[in-house]
C-alpha cells in the first residue's frame, strides 16, 4: 500500500480535469503543482543536503527568461525554453557553485541571496536583451487550462522520481551527511564539494524547469516577478519548511497550503493585502512550534489531537 | 582634466558622507552578529519602522528628523528587546533538522513589519518637506582659493557628522562602560563571559536592542535626505550584510571601513557605470569579498598588525 501511494496519487491527480473543475481552481491547482516542483528541487539542497539557498529565485527566473528570450528574440516556441533551459541553467549553477559552495552556513545564505538580487538587478538594467523592467509578453499556446496541468504534473512527477531516486541511492546517504556534519563527511572520504556541487546543479535545473513552465503558463514575465525574493525565493523556502523539510512528500503538502492559502487570504476583501503578515507569521509559528514541519513533524501534531481528544 | 578631477572628487566626497550613513547601518548588524552569532536579516525593516516613526513625529507634530534620534531609537530599542526575547530565544532552543532556522525567522519577522507598515502607510513614496533640504554649502566657502570645486549637500554633512559622533559615543560606551566590556566578552566567548559572571542572556537581548537603535538612528539621519517607501527594508537589509561580510562578520571597526568602501564604491559606479548599476556594484564587492577575502577587512587589519 505504501509503494503504490504515490502511484494512486499520481493516477488520482491525472483524472482531476475530467471532473469538470473551473478554469480558476484549475489555475489554483496548476500553481500549487508547479509549486511541489520547485519545493522539491528546493528540499534537495536544503533539506538533504542542508545548504539552506536564499537565491533559488536566479533559477527559476533564469528558466523563465530563456523561455521568453527564445520567443522575444527568436520567434521560437516558448516551450523549447524547457529543453533549452537545461543546459544554461545547469552552466550557471556551475559557475554559482564555485563561488557560493565554498562558503558554509550564514556565508552560504547570504551569498545566494545576493546572486539572486544580482541576477534581478541585471536583467532590470540589461535593457537591449532582456526589454528591462517592462517584461516579455508571449501569447499562450492554448487557452484552457488542462494542456498546461498535464505537462506540469509530468514535469512535477519526473522531479520527484528523479530526487526520491537519488535521496534512496549512496548519493542521498551523502547528502545527509554533508549536512550533518561535513568535516566528518569530508573526513570519511565523502568528495562534499563534488556532491554538494551535484545538490546544487539538480536543485537549480528542476527549478529553472518550473520557470520556464511559468512563462509559457503565465505568458508574462519581469524581473520584479521571476527574480523576486519575497515571492520566489522565500516563499520555495516557506513551501519546504511549512511542509517539512528532508520529507518526500513536504513540498507537496506544503505548496498546496501555500497556494490556497495565498488565494483564500487575497479574495477577502480587506484582508486581502495582509496576505504577506499572514505569510510571515506562519512562518514564525512554524519555526517555533514545528520546526521540521507538517509532515515531519506528524507525530507531534497527533499526538497534540490526541490528547486533546482524551 | 580639472573637469573630470572635479568629477572625481565629487563622487568620492559623496561616497564617503554615504558610507559613513551605511557604516552605522553596519554596526547594529555586526554587533548583533557578533553576540548572537545570527545573522539579522530583518535589520533593514527595523530602519524602515524608525523612519516611519520619525517621518510620523515629523508630519504629526513638526519634530525635526535629527530630533527624533531622542525617540526613534529608544523605541526601536525596546523593539528589539522584545524580539529578541518572545522570539529569537526560543527558536535557539529549538531543535530542526535545518541549523538556520533563527536566519528564517529573521526573515519572516521581516516579512511581518514590512506588510504591516504597506498595510498601515500605503506602498507610497513619501519624503520629509524639511526646509534645508535642499541647501548645499561649497568648499570654495571655506577655501577660497581652492583648485577644485565641491559642492555638499548641508542635511548630508550633518547626517555625516551625527553618524560619526553616534559611532563615537558607541565606541566609548563599548569601551570603557562595563555593560560594554560585557557585551564584548560575550561577543568574544560566550562560555567564558559566563563563566566570568556575565549574564550572558541579559548581555544577548541588551545587545539586540542596541543594534536596533544603532540602525534607528540611522534611519532617522537617512530621512532628511532619502525617501521612504515600506519596501525600502530589504534593500537596507542587504547593504547591511554586505558591509559586514566586507568588513568582517563580528567587527566593529571592519564595519565602519566595510561602510565606507562600500559608500565609494556604489557612488563610483553610479557615476562611472550607471545609476541602475549601483547595486550590481554592490554584490559585485561582495561576491568578490566572499571570495577572495572571507575574513573580510578586519582579517587584512589583524595580518597587518594595525590592531591588537
Amino acid at each position: 500500500m505504501k509503494k503504490l501511494l504515490p502511484l494512486i496519487i499520481l493516477g488520482a491527480l491525472a483524472v482531476l480535469p475530467l471532473v469538470g473543475l473551473n478554469t480558476y481552481i484549475m489555475h489554483v491547482i496548476i500553481l500549487a503543482v508547479m509549486w511541489t516542483m520547485a519545493g522539491i528541487a528546493w528540499n534537495l539542497l536544503g533539506g538533504y543536503c542542508g545548504q539552506v539557498s536564499f537565491g533559488h529565485a536566479a533559477f527559476f527566473g533564469m528558466g523563465a527568461y530563456t523561455a521568453g528570450l527564445l520567443m522575444h528574440h527568436f520567434g521560437i516556441s516558448p516551450w523549447w525554453g524547457l529543453v533549452v533551459s537545461i543546459p544554461i541553467v545547469a552552466v550557471v549553477s556551475l559557475l554559482m557553485g564555485l563561488v557560493v559552495l565554498r562558503l558554509r552556513g550564514p556565508y552560504f545564505v547570504l551569498a545566494t541571496l545576493a546572486i539572486g538580487e544580482v541576477l534581478r538587478i541585471t536583467c532590470e538594467n540589461l535593457t537591449p536583451l532582456t526589454n528591462g523592467t517592462l517584461g516579455i509578453m508571449i501569447t499562450r499556446t492554448w487557452v484552457e487550462k488542462t494542456p498546461y496541468y498535464y505537462i506540469i504534473l509530468a514535469l512535477a512527477a519526473l522531479a520527484f522520481v528523479a530526487i526520491r531516486m537519488i535521496i534512496a541511492s549512496r548519493w542521498g546517504y551523502y547528502f545527509v551527511a554533508v549536512r550533518e556534519d561535513q568535516d566528518a563527511a569530508e573526513s570519511l572520504g565523502i568528495n562534499t564539494t563534488l556532491y554538494k556541487t551535484i545538490a546544487l546543479a539538480v536543485s537549480a535545473v528542476i527549478t529553472g524547469l518550473a520557470g520556464a513552465f511559468y512563462t509559457t503558463y503565465m505568458g508574462y514575465i519581469d524581473p520584479q516577478v521571476v527574480f523576486s525574493l519575497g515571492e520566489i525565493s522565500i516563499l520555495i523556502i516557506m513551501v519546504v519548511m511549512v511542509g517539512g523539510v528532508a520529507t518526500q512528500w513536504g513540498p507537496a503538502v506544503g505548496a498546496v497550503i501555500m497556494v490556497l492559502l495565498a488565494e483564500v487570504i487575497r479574495s477577502i476583501p480587506r484582508l486581502g493585502t495582509a496576505y504577506q503578515t499572514l505569510f510571515g507569521i506562519l512562518l514564525i509559528v512554524i519555526i517555533i512550534y514545528l520546526p521540521n514541519g507538517l509532515v515531519g513533524d506528524f507525530h507531534k501534531i497527533r499526538r497534540i489531537f490526541r490528547k486533546g481528544a482524551a | 582634466m580639472w573637469v573630470q578631477v572635479e568629477v572625481f572628487m565629487q563622487t568620492l566626497v559623496a561616497g564617503i558622507l554615504l558610507g559613513g550613513l551605511y557604516a552605522l547601518i553596519g554596526i547594529g548588524m555586526t554587533l548583533i552578529l557578533g553576540v548572537m552569532k545570527i545573522i539579522n536579516l530583518t535589520h533593514g525593516q527595523l530602519m524602515m519602522v524608525a523612519m516611519y516613526i520619525a517621518f510620523w513625529m515629523f508630519e504629526l507634530f513638526h519634530i525635526d528628523p535629527y530630533l527624533s534620534l531622542f525617540i526613534a531609537p529608544p523605541l526601536l530599542f525596546v523593539l528589539g528587546v522584545g524580539l529578541q526575547k518572545y522570539l529569537v530565544n526560543p527558536v535557539l532552543k529549538v531543535e530542526s533538522i535545518l541549523p538556520h532556522n533563527q536566519v528564517i525567522l529573521t526573515v519572516g519577522i521581516g516579512l511581518v513589519l514590512q506588510n504591516l507598515a504597506t498595510i498601515f502607510f500605503t506602498s507610497d513614496y513619501r519624503s520629509t518637506p524639511v526646509d534645508y533640504a535642499s541647501s548645499a554649502w561649497y568648499l570654495s566657502d571655506l577655501w577660497a582659493g581652492t583648485p577644485v570645486e565641491i559642492s555638499l549637500s548641508l542635511p548630508w554633512t550633518v547626517s555625516f557628522c551625527l553618524s560619526v559622533s553616534i559611532t563615537l559615543l558607541l565606541w566609548f560606551f563599548l569601551a570603557k562602560t562595563d555593560t560594554g566590556k560585557s557585551i564584548r566578552a560575550t561577543a568574544q566567548d560566550k562560555d567564558a563571559a559566563m563563566l566570568m559572571g556575565v549574564n550572558v542572556s541579559r548581555m544577548q537581548v541588551i545587545t539586540f536592542g542596541l543594534g536596533a537603535a544603532l540602525v534607528a538612528c540611522a534611519g532617522c539621519l537617512f530621512l532628511p535626505i532619502y525617501y521612504l517607501f515600506p519596501a525600502l527594508g530589504s534593500q537596507f537589509t542587504l547593504i547591511a550584510f554586505v558591509i559586514t561580510i566586507l568588513g568582517g562578520m563580528g567587527s566593529t571597526i571592519g564595519a565602519i571601513l566595510g561602510g565606507l568602501i562600500l559608500g565609494v564604491f556604489e557612488s563610483m559606479t553610479a557615476t562611472y557605470v550607471g545609476m541602475g548599476w549601483a547595486p550590481v556594484g554592490r554584490f559585485a564587492i561582495f561576491v568578490a569579498a566572499l571570495v577572495f577575502l572571507p575574513g573580510g577587512v578586519a582579517s587584512l587589519l589583524k595580518s597587518k598588525k594595525l590592531t591588537k
